[in-house]
């Protein structure tokens, strides 16, 4: 936005004003015939749906059957389609597989981009200026703020998306799950250990 | 001085926030806005992205999330002449007066 004096200075009240001009614009495209009220409800009613399920179901997947993992990290975008799974077409994501050597965590220094095709909304934290800032330049601290203290051995990369890239972390197989179902597998993959501030849960 | 959006490495003593908040409802139709404008293609996420960085610096750094997204949205629409800043001021105002 320009400086331009017709815009009213921002406001941090409760109802901001920020807020009500997008609820303007909301009705005045309505009534414009841009756009539906139903389309819009449906946006709305589909974005509240999504939640990292589907990402952990991703995981699980990758977790007991090989074959599916190497095509994962090959190429995440056919491979999720297999699950029937469509990303969005705007940008592609990576995935990036955890190991013992090296560990991965995931931010958008510059925004929020981040696969919310497989795990939903990006947490607020995601999008804050601290974690944007600090994750680039101490990401142990940060990982420590999780409380995730990586062993000094361990590698860690840093991976910053962009509008063309978002990446998701393939976490590492708890110890102890041998025999688990998929389903139950699925339970113990967080969205945080699919940003990589935390490993997937123990059983 | 890197642009404001650029955050990546700035130093700050802040720890992170970890509380969720939950979405106000302008907030889901911000977010769903984009969604809508996209598919009818009248904006892309590229020109969303250009429009929050193109805020004022200050503003952007006093910003919630969805109100740079607010923000953006209005930019673009302007620009584009699907809106005028008149029609968003009026029915802002009218907004204002049932809500009181």
């Amino acid at each position: 936005m320009s400086g331009d004096d017709h815009h009213p200075p921002l406001l941090h009240a409760d109802r901001s004003v920020r807020a009500t001009r997008v609820l303007a614009i909301r009705q005045l495209l309505i009534d414009k015939g841009v756009v539906t009220a139903a389309e819009v409800d449906d946006v709305v009613a589909r974005s509240r749906a999504r939640t990292p399920a589907d990402g952990a179901k991703v995981v699980a997947r990758a977790w007991t059957d090989d074959a599916f993992r190497g095509r994962l990290l090959s190429d995440a975008r056919a491979a999720v389609g297999e699950l029937d799974y469509r990303l969005s077409h705007d940008a592609e994501l990576a995935v990036v597989e955890n190991t013992a050597e090296v560990h991965h965590l995931v931010v958008c220094t510059l925004c929020s981009c981040y696969p919310t095709s497989l795990l939903g909304p990006p947490p607020d934290w995601y999008k804050s200026f601290a974690y944007r800032q600090r994750a680039v330049i101490e990401p142990r601290a940060v990982l420590r703020e999780f409380g995730l203290e990586l062993p000094a051995a361990m590698g860690l990369s840093v991976v910053d998306s962009t509008a063309d890239v978002r990446y998701l972390v393939l976490p590492r197989r708890p110890s102890g799950t041998e025999g688990m179902s998929q389903d139950d597998l699925a339970g113990l993959v967080t969205r945080d250990s699919m940003i990589g501030v935390a490993e997937a849960a123990s059983p | 001085m890197p642009a404001v959006h650029d955050r990546g490495g700035l130093p700050t003593d802040q720890p992170i926030d970890r509380a969720e908040h939950e979405w106000a409802d302008w907030e889901h139709v911000a977010n769903a806005l984009v969604g809508v404008l996209r598919r009818h293609k009248i904006i892309n996420v590229d020109e969303l992205r250009r429009g929050i960085e193109a805020m004022v610096p200050a503003e952007y750094e006093s910003s919630s999330y969805y109100e740079r997204w607010s923000a953006s949205i209005e930019t673009l629409l302007v620009e584009k002449g699907v809106l005028t800043t008149a029609e968003i001021d009026a029915v802002a105002a009218e907004l204002d007066g049932r809500w009181g």
